[in-house]
């Protein structure tokens, strides 16, 4: 918007807020294991126009029928407690932990990486991934697959390194965190 | 043998007295639908039969604890239910078949949710089989519904159906409340299982916060207690909190002899005839609700959410004042406005324990400071922001307003205002008296035109003898004119009084202020003739064209026995003022005087 169309609100709501400094979360949410329930989060992202970067779902207690969610999200400060606030407000959700607010947190991901062609490249590629303790999964004469964990970074400095090795194939699964320590959640 | 073996031995063996268990109930699953409405009290419900919910119709016809009101469209029926909630405080309920039955509704949901309004609907949906398959009359209602209602079930099994209804009830009118519905598929309507009676439905995990926590009421009362400049900012959760918290609310604000304003969603929380009322506040409220706003050194914030109508620019919003915020929502504190002190819970229970700890430590206000406050104030008032130049030889829509009262007032009937959506709204708002909490029924959040008639209608079966009118423009009450039907099919007296300018007069007013006189398709070329239309439904029709025949026409209007239509033919250019301009603070508000001006400035 310019200076001159701010000065001019000819709208029936006010001026768009300044620029805000964007921070990045990593939530916890424990949920009744429920038909639509993940659709009720999702949904509530999308209707407000919050950002998910990475969000996995699957059951964690069959007997309590509940599952664990884990979202990372971005937002400004406000928008990151509005985040919580409204995850809280769904009947389903019993509880939502901010892992980066709540104290120190491991967090982890896979990936899968397929390499094919350039199979001279090969050789390196699988001495590269064991300084990342990247297991060999599948193999044939003209690919590989190669699994990798750790953190989202770790994550994501193996695959730069593959590129040039011919990888053509990722899927990640999104990260999934636990707090550090004998606290639950 | 225990006593009470002992007594149930003799009585017939359901009696809860016994330790044998009660016999299941066996029951299909629409029987099961009218037997869990029953149990949770309910009398009244609004519908429109259709293909998928015909068993529940099967069921209905044959019982008479239940009333059905068949409206003329869905929306009809769930506005009707949302005014029946709000004047009755129960739960409205919408009885509607599938695909268009679900999404007719949907504007109703929508409406209930943005202004917290209990509301349970139950939806026909196509047999479990079918469901996927594009099959008549489908739609996929639960993800439809999703984001405008508080919760929405499918239910795909019978055994699971009783106890569904009763957390429907329970999660629709706990903490915030909102419109639940509850998707039934025809195959397990005609199912048979066993009823789960309400004493032993599961009560959900689901157990908002309602207690406030007392240390933070008692910093609330420090803050109260000290404050030289205060304002009391009530709202719609007021309402939602039931009569006896509007009754402490007014005993609380008198002991502190501070003024009180209210959002269009709050209006009768505090009786308007009271000195300390300062009116309506935010986009066309009273001159000084919105600068004690602005100027207040402490800020009451009781069921209100900071809604952008109210605030006008944030970033101006009241600058120097401690902000205390008491809401049931912590989602609705910090989304728009910081404040400094925050209390979740019901606000009914909320003020009782500020008033409590106000007597508890005999609190007293700075009676100079009030003093001085007090005078600011009545400057303010000085302003007479709501006057406006009347006129001998055409209706202005405000002297309408101003007689209604007045013949309101002398009739001394039990009034209940619902209203369409617009310039009237806000003329409503402004110029008629709420003394009572549940005696105004508006669509404040989403704003629905067409909302007032069915609304009025609902109102009027949960208070037949209260005097109900719905205060209508000419453009909004076609959008829901066909329940005119249903009124006349109950014999329900409804007041529907027009104030026809003839135009969208809103969007009017916006095209004239902002888009320089640009009056894109703000108005009606054909409007049908109201007196006739009245006639042709089979109510009463009256006009009024010039101000000496308002007195007479409202005189008759008031004592009709049938719904009655008052085509008010009202002056076309009249704007709504005062008024906050968008991007503007309270302190910025324009009057009627000004907007001459304003409309240079801008356009």
């Amino acid at each position: 918007m310019t200076e001159q169309e701010k000065k001019e609100n000819k709208s029936v709501y006010g001026d768009a807020p300044e620029d805000e400094t964007i921070e990045s979360h990593t939530l916890a949410i424990i949920v009744d294991n429920e038909p639509g329930v993940l659709a009720r989060v999702i949904g509530l992202f999308s209707g407000r126009g919050y950002n998910i970067e990475s969000l996995t779902v699957a059951e964690i207690d069959h007997e309590k029928n509940l599952s664990r969610i884990t979202v990372v999200s971005t937002g400004t400060p406000q928008v990151i407690d509005q985040i919580k606030h409204q995850l809280g407000r769904l009947v389903p959700v019993h509880k939502v932990v901010d892992l980066t607010v709540s104290g120190p947190h491991v967090s982890s991901e896979v990936a899968l990486i397929k390499i094919v062609r350039e199979k001279d490249k090969h050789d390196a590629a699988i001495e590269k991934a064991k300084a990342f303790d990247a297991e060999i999964v599948d193999v044939t004469d003209e690919s590989l697959i190669f699994e990798v964990t750790g953190d989202a970074q770790t994550v994501t400095n193996f695959i730069n390194i593959m590129k040039p090795m011919g990888l053509t194939n990722v899927t990640r699964t999104g990260i999934v965190a636990l707090m550090r320590g004998p606290k639950t959640i | 043998m225990t006593m009470a073996q002992a007594m149930g031995s003799v009585q017939t063996d359901t009696t809860s007295t016994t330790n044998q268990p009660e016999p299941a109930k066996i029951l299909s699953g629409a029987q099961m639908v009218i037997e869990a409405l029953i149990e949770q009290g309910v009398d009244t419900i609004f519908g429109y039969p259709g293909g998928a919910v015909l068993p529940i119709y099967d069921a209905l016809f044959q019982q008479d604890k239940i009333r059905h009101i068949l409206c003329r469209h869905e929306q009809g029926a769930a506005h009707a239910a949302e005014g029946y909630a709000r004047s009755t405080g129960k739960p409205g309920v919408i009885l509607v078949t599938s695909g268009p039955g679900a999404t007719n509704a949907v504007t109703g949901l929508t409406d209930a949710l943005l202004d917290s309004i209990p509301l349970i609907c139950i939806t026909g949906q196509v047999p479990t089989f079918l469901i996927g398959n594009d099959a008549f009359q489908e739609a996929d209602t639960t993800g439809i519904t999703r984001p405008c209602t508080k919760h929405n079930y499918l239910v795909k099994d019978v055994k699971n159906l009783s106890n569904v209804i009763h957390e429907a009830f329970h999660v629709c009118r706990s903490g915030r409340p909102g419109p639940v519905l509850i998707d039934l598929p025809k195959d397990v309507q005609f199912a048979e299982g066993e009823y789960v009676p309400k004493a032993k439905a599961s009560t959900h995990m689901y157990q908002p916060q309602t207690k406030p926590d007392m240390e933070k009421i008692r910093e609330a009362v420090a803050l109260i207690a000290g404050a030289k400049k205060p304002v009391f900012y009530t709202g719609g959760g007021v309402i939602n909190a039931g009569p006896q918290a509007s009754k402490d609310l007014t005993e609380f604000v008198k002991l502190t002899g501070y003024p009180i304003t209210s959002t269009l969603m709050g209006l009768g929380c505090f009786p308007a005839h009271e000195d300390q009322w300062l009116g309506m506040l935010g986009m066309h409220g009273t001159y000084e609700a919105n600068w004690a706003m602005h100027d207040c050194d402490v800020m009451i914030n009781i069921g209100a959410r900071f809604d952008d109508r109210v605030t006008g620019d944030i970033k101006k919003f009241s600058p120097h004042s401690k902000k205390i915020h008491v809401d049931i929502d912590p989602s609705s504190i910090n989304k728009i406005i910081h404040v400094d002190l925050a209390i979740v819970g019901d606000a009914g229970q909320a003020i009782k324990a500020m008033m409590d700890v106000w007597k508890e430590q005999n609190c007293k206000p700075d009676h100079d400071a009030l003093h001085a406050w007090w005078s600011q104030i009545d400057e303010w008032r000085d302003v007479k922001c709501l006057s406006y130049n009347n006129s001998s030889h055409i209706i202005k829509p405000q002297y309408a307003l101003e007689r209604l009262r007045h013949h309101l007032a002398k009739s001394g009937k039990d009034t209940f205002i619902t209203t369409e959506v617009g310039q009237h709204q806000m003329w409503a708002a402004q110029f008629l008296p709420f003394n009572k909490p549940n005696r105004w029924m508006t669509s404040g959040g989403l704003g629905t035109m067409g909302y007032g008639l069915p609304a009025a209608i609902g109102t009027q079966l949960g208070n037949p003898d209260g005097l109900v009118i719905d205060v209508a423009g000419e453009a909004s009450i076609l959008m829901n004119i066909q329940e005119m039907s249903t009124a006349v099919q109950y014999r329900l007296p409804v007041k529907i009084f027009i104030l026809n300018n003839q135009w969208m007069g809103m969007v009017r007013q916006w095209q004239e202020l902002l888009h320089g006189e640009r009056y894109s398709s703000s108005y009606s070329e054909s409007l049908p003739d109201f007196v006739k239309l009245a006639e042709a439904y089979g109510g009463i029709g009256l006009r009024a064209e010039t101000p000496d025949q308002l007195d007479d026409v409202i005189e008759r209007m008031l004592v009709t026995d049938k719904v009655t239509i008052v085509d008010v033919c009202v002056c076309q250019s009249e704007n709504c003022f005062p008024m906050i301009p968008s991007g503007k603070a309270h302190n910025e508000m324009i009057l009627a005087a000004d907007a001459k001006q304003f409309d240079k400035k801008l356009v």
